[in-house]
């Protein structure tokens, strides 16, 4: 089938038939009754598994399911920061191959994924913040990753509606500087993805739930799904906030725990704020939409939950922090507030790893920073499905860590406190 | 916004609580008799259910006592609430 | 101007009174009671915006929360509040409003020209372009931002203050209309806490637009009646002008009251806050919020004029005003015709009800007959035409039967408002919050609660009910049961006879076709404000995008500020037919808080600025360090001296100077801030020896011990001297940011762990006040200050504690020292903190005694190689790492003991603690410094470390670093290179951590 492409072009054409012509962006094909690959979880890491796999493996029949509608978790729930300043050369350099595909997503997918490179500050507020922004930036420099270190008048300069005053609870002393780092329309890095492996022949199923994993002699088979048995080769797990209860379909215990996090718009305001900001001291992070609205998040919630809602308090506080430093969005008023569930890691790294069942793999425990991950958590975990070994990149990101005491402590650059 | 009863207190509202993770996690008498898998598995890995969940919560503004609840986390109704060394209701672990 | 529009009678304003504002610039005036809406509808203006997208002029629609194109920014500097609906304003003196968007006015929209471009405009259309040259997008990014938007943020800092209130209530009833009146009136009868909140200026809901008489009085005097018997409870709280915004977890409600609005800024009552916002805990919720009206959905159906039917009765009723000469009517059940009923009444003329039943009412088909009103039954509106002011002529076609088709054209009919009716659609938003799952009602056509899922029923219209009669009846109903079920049986309920119509049921009607005005671009609309048309959805389903979810996501349906209240119904049921689905099938997306808007003011409440947005912790001697001029650094919430400027001093300058007074002299710093928890117990050396890695089993009273504790993953946590002061009662000390962790850690261990453990933990943190003197002379002061106690070497030792008097005040002293010097930390009751502290000062006047702050502290440890956890460790760091393996005991169990000895923490290479010297000696390193081999090396630079700690030491005449290096212990005496900023490089030598009197003569003195 041939599809659509995008352009300027095809919009004019088909703005001459009213648009009646335009293909499906993506297929609703019924469950085969076996593939080589499946990927569980329609979400964007998951429908970027697909893609890479179709696009730069040759793994044979490939298909994602999703319990729901694809892009419908923390995909389409979350604030859309994309950087790539991690503290540890792992992470870096994991984020920063993601950050390289974001920069020509939108042309690889043929969708405008609206990748906005307006930079991200990091705000320090204490001594030790600033000696942690001075490690992680210098840190960001020597692996090749744009950085800089903005004094308070710098960032007044860059954020006029920012408040440096010395007076504050916690005065603003300085702040790192991505200026590669920006955001991105979340929902369209879901269908851009779809959209683009559907059209390399991957089967995208919806309102296919996984219920089981069945195994024979120690190696996976496929999977029980609401929709009937499917036979797979391989099985590729991405599904966030759920990687515990698809980890129990195949006895094993995982050291992730599942946490709502919260976030909200305010209502839409003409241009006030051309960056984003994060600040793990007063918990809040925040940028603009282009459509205009603030969008802000804070921190999680401490106790377990699969509910995608949070409790009013978080919120309170998240919004203080806000107001704390943008007095002048005091009267601006909070549209709408939701939640998400997120894997989280002991040390606030992700799993992107073979499993002790052969032929099962599993990326999680992104917590909350997975979207900006999208591209690069899925080109890494293709590269690890299709050759049944992790890519250098992601070598690190094994479950076998978590014995051996290697862990990647990246709680100060998450961004949030966990 | 959950409400919790304290054992000790009654019910108070969740900002006065601390939570403590999941319940029952019995430290290795012996640590050092246990592999490094064995370790991992009682410091990182979690249980971490989709449905009535064994936690722990601290009322840390109050009594400072911890104790035990069973929570929905999916509907977050608390089934049941009992002290520390106390067996969750209903049979459990 | 004209006030042409004002009725001459009736109405619920006071016309004895007028109120003068401005709009777009121009003067206007209004009445007390008005809104910012009615009072510019009765002078004649009828354009109050453009669109978001197509730059449509906009006319009102509503008369409330779900207005979507009546957008203002009201007010000046700070006082300026962006996207307020002109529906909800209560008009005041002075007050300015501008409309949102339009530019540069709104009779000439620049923007406009998207109208004419919106064929290459339709949903999603951002996906497929603005793609090249790949760095456009930021180009075309700027030119969408700018364009898009509403309000602007104010300019200035908010000089109003919010606040909140907590409450518990027995029965919490949302909506104060008929329905909720009578909830309120049973349960208060019962006895019941109750609060009934409700979101206008007044109370009744639609009856305050209603003709309808209840029990013979109108609907204004049954409220009024029933509000005062209400007020006569003392357990009957009732919020006006308070909407209920968002249904949480264990019936835990939110609701945001606006207090002074409605009279303008600077004019309220002085300190009374702007809004408050209630946190509400409620046995039981009673929901009665009412349901909102639908539009139809025809072509240019956004065409100014074009208004709910509610809101035209409510226009005329409720404001007094007639929202045009001439009107008609477009619905699909009974209520369209109370409209053309209050036109009429208005003095209207009213030129056709187009209904698109063939039958309608019996009754309302009478009430209307006495009017001569032609009656176009199974007819439709399917276009419409306007001029500059707005709707100008309406199209009136017969419909197929089946109601799908037009068959023919029937005329064109004159009028400036067309009232339109398609139904009611139950506001189900709070019951779906709480967790419940409306259901399709096919009946009705509407969505209507489920299975309650919280202690929460949902009554009258709210629940689907749409007659006056079984709004009271279930409204009573609902109170009385609430209250019963929070313990408070008995409440009761007359419900007054009324006289209402019989209804005749609605006949859903989603989507009219093109009509006869219909040009090639019909635009049918769903969602006024984002533009979103019945043809976006269509091209949303053929595209794939079929889940509700994703045609939202896609053609922003309902992402409004009016959050989807006009619109998604009529969308998801046009997607349903698209998917030859039912609307139940393709079922609501979710309803999340809030319910409309609230201000990010009342959602912070107090907790903002210098004192409140975190508390802020200050030790018995603060005042002091304020009058001497300390810089202060936050330290958790502490604020601690940094360090004491003398007259045109830096600080490095200070730091110096502080340095070398300690090390020559004497110093002193406030220690109160530190960490200290009081452990008593038969057990506690058995409990310390798990904390703790190192071995407290023989420590004896009055001595002293140094510990670190590690987390089960055996890392640094925390660490600090803890003394005996007696058999089985210890005193710990913590760092300062991480005794309150520390103490919930020991608690944790304890009452989970090793309940059987006799330890008893008291913070005592705040009940002393500690400071230490420290360097060669800190003896001789202590002497001079006075103390009781021989504080000789052999009588006093280090590491040892002896409670004596100093200054004749009770004191606990200790021979312990974080600066290498002799030092005295002495502990007093936080009472005579700072008598002793001024006691001291004048007591060492002669050697010259000098504060010292937290950074000629840093500097002084980091001269002894002394490590400060959260700077030094980073969570990654073991003891062994810090070479402090001999305060790890080999022969006991302690916590993160077994993490030790894990492959990864075993390993030779790990990253070590080591001094650092830089071959400059001048050269201070930046903390935070990355470490690397060699001079020049490649991206990416393989970094072998950082540098952690780093000053200039006055003492050593050279700065110093601590660092941690991989391997570091084995590579004393070599070269390493610190990469900076700045892109300089720095070569420093690898040497021993510690600087400074390696052998501890000077703390041991």
């Amino acid at each position: 089938m041939k599809k659509n492409r995008y352009s300027i072009f095809s919009l004019a054409r088909n703005a001459v038939s009213y648009h009646q012509d335009w293909s499906e962006a993506w297929r609703s094909p019924d469950p085969a009754l076996s593939y080589d690959v499946i990927v569980v979880g329609g979400g964007g890491h998951g429908l970027a598994t697909a893609y890479y796999l179709a696009a730069e493996h040759d793994v044979g029949r490939i298909a994602v399911l999703e319990k729901g509608w694809i892009g419908g978790g923390n995909t389409g729930r979350n604030t859309t920061i994309v950087r790539s300043n991690y503290l540890w050369d792992e992470a870096a350099h994991l984020y920063e191959k993601s950050l390289q595909l974001w920069e020509g997503l939108s042309q690889e997918l043929n969708f405008n994924v609206m990748f906005s490179q307006r930079g991200v500050m990091n705000l320090g507020h204490t001594l030790q913040d600033m000696r942690d922004i001075y490690r992680r930036s210098n840190a960001n420099r020597l692996n090749g990753i744009d950085s800089e270190i903005l004094t308070p008048a710098e960032i007044k300069a860059k954020v006029p509606a920012i408040n440096v005053s010395s007076e504050a609870r916690y005065p603003v002393l300085g702040a790192s500087f991505q200026p590669r780092g920006g955001v991105a329309r979340h929902d369209a890095v879901a269908w851009g993805f779809a959209r683009a492996a559907d059209a390399r022949g991957v089967d995208i199923i919806q309102n296919c739930e996984v219920t089981g994993i069945r195994r024979e002699n120690g190696a996976v088979c496929g999977v029980e799904t609401t929709r009937g048995f499917i036979g797979a080769g391989k099985v590729a797990v991405v599904v966030a906030g759920h990687a515990s209860v698809l980890a129990d379909m195949a006895e094993l215990r995982f050291p992730v725990e599942s946490h709502p996090l919260q976030a909200l718009v305010s209502e839409p305001l003409k241009p006030v704020l051309d960056t984003v900001i994060m600040s793990n001291a007063v918990h809040g992070y925040v940028s603009q939409s282009d459509k205009g609205e603030l969008v802000i998040g804070a921190g999680i919630d401490a106790y377990t939950g699969y509910g995608q809602r949070g409790s009013f308090s978080i919120i309170e506080g998240n919004v203080a922090a806000i107001v704390e430093l943008f007095p002048i969005f005091s009267r601006v008023r909070v549209l709408r507030q939701w939640g998400g569930i997120v894997d989280v890691c002991p040390d606030a790294c992700p799993i992107i790893s073979k499993t002790p069942v052969q032929g099962l793999y599993f990326n999680c425990g992104w917590g909350t920073g997975g979207f900006k991950a999208t591209p690069g958590s899925g080109w890494v975990f293709a590269h690890t499905v299709a050759r049944d070994a992790a890519h250098p990149l992601n070598a690190a990101f094994d479950l076998g860590r978590f014995s051996t005491g290697a862990l990647i402590d990246e709680h100060g650059a998450a961004g949030v406190a966990h | 916004m959950l409400k919790i009863e304290c054992p000790w207190c009654g019910e108070r509202d969740q900002e006065e609580f601390q939570y403590g993770g999941e319940a029952h996690i019995v430290r290795p008498e012996r640590p050092d008799t246990l592999t490094d898998e064995q370790w991992a598995d009682y410091l990182f890995n979690r249980a971490n259910t989709k449905g009535v969940h064994a936690e722990q919560w601290c009322h840390g503004a109050g009594c400072r006592r911890w104790f035990n609840v069973l929570r929905d986390t999916v509907s977050y109704v608390i089934v049941a609430v009992y002290r520390p060394g106390e067996n969750p209701p209903g049979g459990g672990e | 101007m004209s006030t042409a529009r004002r009725l001459q009678r009736g109405g619920l304003i006071d016309r004895s009174r007028r109120i003068r504002f401005s709009f777009n610039g121009k003067d206007y005036f209004g009445h007390p009671g008005d809104t910012l809406a009615s009072a510019l509808l009765a002078q004649g203006v009828r354009i109050f915006g453009r669109s978001f997208k197509y730059h449509r002029p906009r006319g009102i629609v509503g008369a409330g929360a779900e207005e979507p194109n009546a957008l203002v920014q009201v007010g000046e500097g700070g006082f300026s509040t962006p996207n307020l609906k002109a529906t909800q304003v209560e008009l005041y003196e002075g007050l300015t409003a501008r409309t949102v968007n339009g530019w540069p006015n709104l009779a000439f929209d620049i923007g406009a020209i998207n109208n004419r471009l919106s064929r290459l405009l339709p949903a999603g259309f951002y996906y497929k372009t603005f793609m090249w040259p790949r760095s456009a997008w930021m180009r075309y990014e700027r030119h969408i931002r700018r364009a898009a938007g509403l309000g602007h943020a104010p300019s200035l800092p908010d000089p109003d203050h919010y606040d909140k209130r907590h409450a518990h209530f027995d029965v919490f009833i949302a909506g104060g209309g008929p329905t909720g009146l009578t909830a309120a009136l049973g349960a208060a009868r019962a006895g019941a806490r109750v609060l009934l909140v409700d979101e206008q200026t007044q109370l009744g809901g639609s009856l305050l637009f209603s003709p309808v008489l209840i029990g013979g009085r109108t609907g204004i005097e049954w409220i009024a009646e029933l509000e005062a018997e209400l007020r006569s409870f003392p357990e009957v709280t009732i919020l006006s002008r308070s909407t209920v915004t968002g249904y949480y977890d264990h019936n835990f409600l939110v609701v945001n009251q606006r207090r002074t609005d409605h009279v303008g800024p600077g004019q309220a009552e002085p300190r009374l806050t702007r809004e408050r916002l209630w946190r509400v805990r409620a046995k039981q919720v009673v929901i009665a919020t009412g349901a909102i009206e639908r539009p139809l959905v025809f072509d240019a159906n956004d065409t100014p004029g074009v208004m709910l039917g509610s809101a035209v009765s409510t226009y005329i009723r409720r404001y007094a005003v007639s929202p045009g000469r001439s009107g008609a009517v477009f619905t699909n059940n009974d209520s369209g015709y109370q409209s053309a009923l209050d036109m009429a009444s208005a003095g209207m003329e009213v030129r056709a009800i187009v209904d698109v039943r063939k039958r309608p009412g019996a009754d309302v088909l009478a009430a209307v007959s006495t009017y001569d009103i032609p009656i176009y039954q199974g007819y439709a509106v399917p276009s419409v035409q306007s001029g500059l002011q707005g709707l100008k002529r309406i199209e009136i076609a017969k419909l197929s039967p089946c109601g799908e088709d037009i068959v023919s054209h029937k005329g064109l009919v004159d009028c400036q408002v067309l009232a339109i009716s398609g139904g009611w659609s139950p506001a189900v938003h709070l019951h779906s919050q709480s967790g419940g799952r409306p259901r399709y009602d096919a009946l009705k056509a509407c969505f209507v609660p489920g299975r309650p899922v919280q202690a929460e029923r949902s009554a009258g219209a709210c629940a689907g009910s749409f007659t006056l009669t079984a709004c009271l009846r279930e409204g009573a109903d609902a109170g009385i049961s609430a209250a019963a079920q929070s313990g408070w049986p008995g409440g009761y309920v007359d419900i007054p006879a009324v006289e209402e119509s019989v209804q005749a049921p609605l006949q859903p009607f989603w989507e009219v076709p093109a009509g006869a005005l219909s040009g090639n671009g019909v635009k049918k609309f769903l969602d006024f404000q984002n533009d979103t048309t019945a043809s976006d959805i269509r091209l949303a389903a053929r595209e794939g995008y079929r889940s509700i979810e994703h045609v939202k996501r896609y053609t922003a349906l309902g992402f409004g500020t009016d959050q989807g209240k006009l619109g998604n119904i009529n969308g998801l049921a046009i997607l349903a037919k698209t998917l030859g689905k039912s609307p139940g099938e393709v079922g609501t997306t979710t309803f999340r808080p809030n319910y409309t808007p609230v201000t990010f003011g009342t959602v912070a409440g107090r907790t903002l600025g210098e004192q409140l947005f975190d508390p802020v912790r200050k030790t018995a001697i603060h005042a002091w360090h304020v009058r001497r001029g300390a810089s202060f650094e936050n330290v958790g919430q502490w604020k601690r001296p940094w360090f004491y400027p003398r007259d045109g001093e830096d600080m490095h300058a200070a730091v110096n100077r502080e340095c070398l007074a300690t090390r020559n002299g004497v110093g002193v710093l406030d220690a109160s801030t530190l960490g200290k928890i009081d452990i008593r117990g038969p057990d506690a050396a058995r409990f310390l020896n798990l904390l703790y890695t190192n071995n407290w089993d023989n420590l004896q009273p009055g001595r002293c011990r140094y510990g670190f504790m590690l987390g089960e993953d055996g890392m640094v946590m925390d660490d600090g001297v803890t003394t005996c002061l007696a058999p089985g009662h210890f005193l710990m000390t913590t760092t300062t940011g991480g005794a309150a962790a520390v103490l919930t850690w020991m608690e944790r261990w304890l009452q989970t762990e090793w309940p059987d453990l006799k330890v008893y933990l008291t913070s005592v943190t705040d009940q002393w006040s500690v400071m230490s003197v420290a360097g060669p002379c800190a003896r001789t002061v202590l002497q001079r200050v006075g103390c009781d106690l021989d504080l000789g070497g052999d009588a006093f030792p280090f590491m040892s504690m002896q409670v004596g008097q100093v200054a004749g005040i009770p004191a606990r002293i200790s021979r312990i020292s974080f600066s290498g010097e002799l030092a005295f930390e002495i502990s007093v009751e936080a009472n005579q903190g700072l008598a002793l502290w001024e006691t001291i000062m004048v007591a060492g006047r002669d050697y010259d005694i000098t504060p010292y702050g937290t950074e000629s502290m840093h500097v002084l440890r980091a001269e002894k190689g002394y490590v400060i956890v959260g700077q030094d460790t980073d969570g990654s760091v073991t003891p062994m790492d810090l070479g402090m393996d001999w305060i790890v005991s080999k022969k006991k169990d302690f916590i993160g003991k077994r993490s030790l000895s894990r492959s990864d923490t075993e390993r030779p290479n790990r990253k070590q603690l080591v001094g650092l010297k830089t071959q400059d000696p001048s050269r201070v390193l930046p903390e935070g410094a990355q470490l690397v081999n060699s001079r020049q090396e490649a991206q990416p630079v393989p970094m072998i470390g950082h540098v952690s700690s780093s000053y200039f030491s006055a003492n050593l005449g050279r700065s110093i670093a601590l660092a941690l290096v991989k391997g570091g212990l084995s590579r004393m005496g070599g070269t390493i290179y610190a990469h900076l900023m700045d892109g300089s490089v720095v070569p420093a030598t690898i040497c021993e951590p510690v600087f400074f009197d390696p052998e501890n003569q000077r703390g041991k003195s």
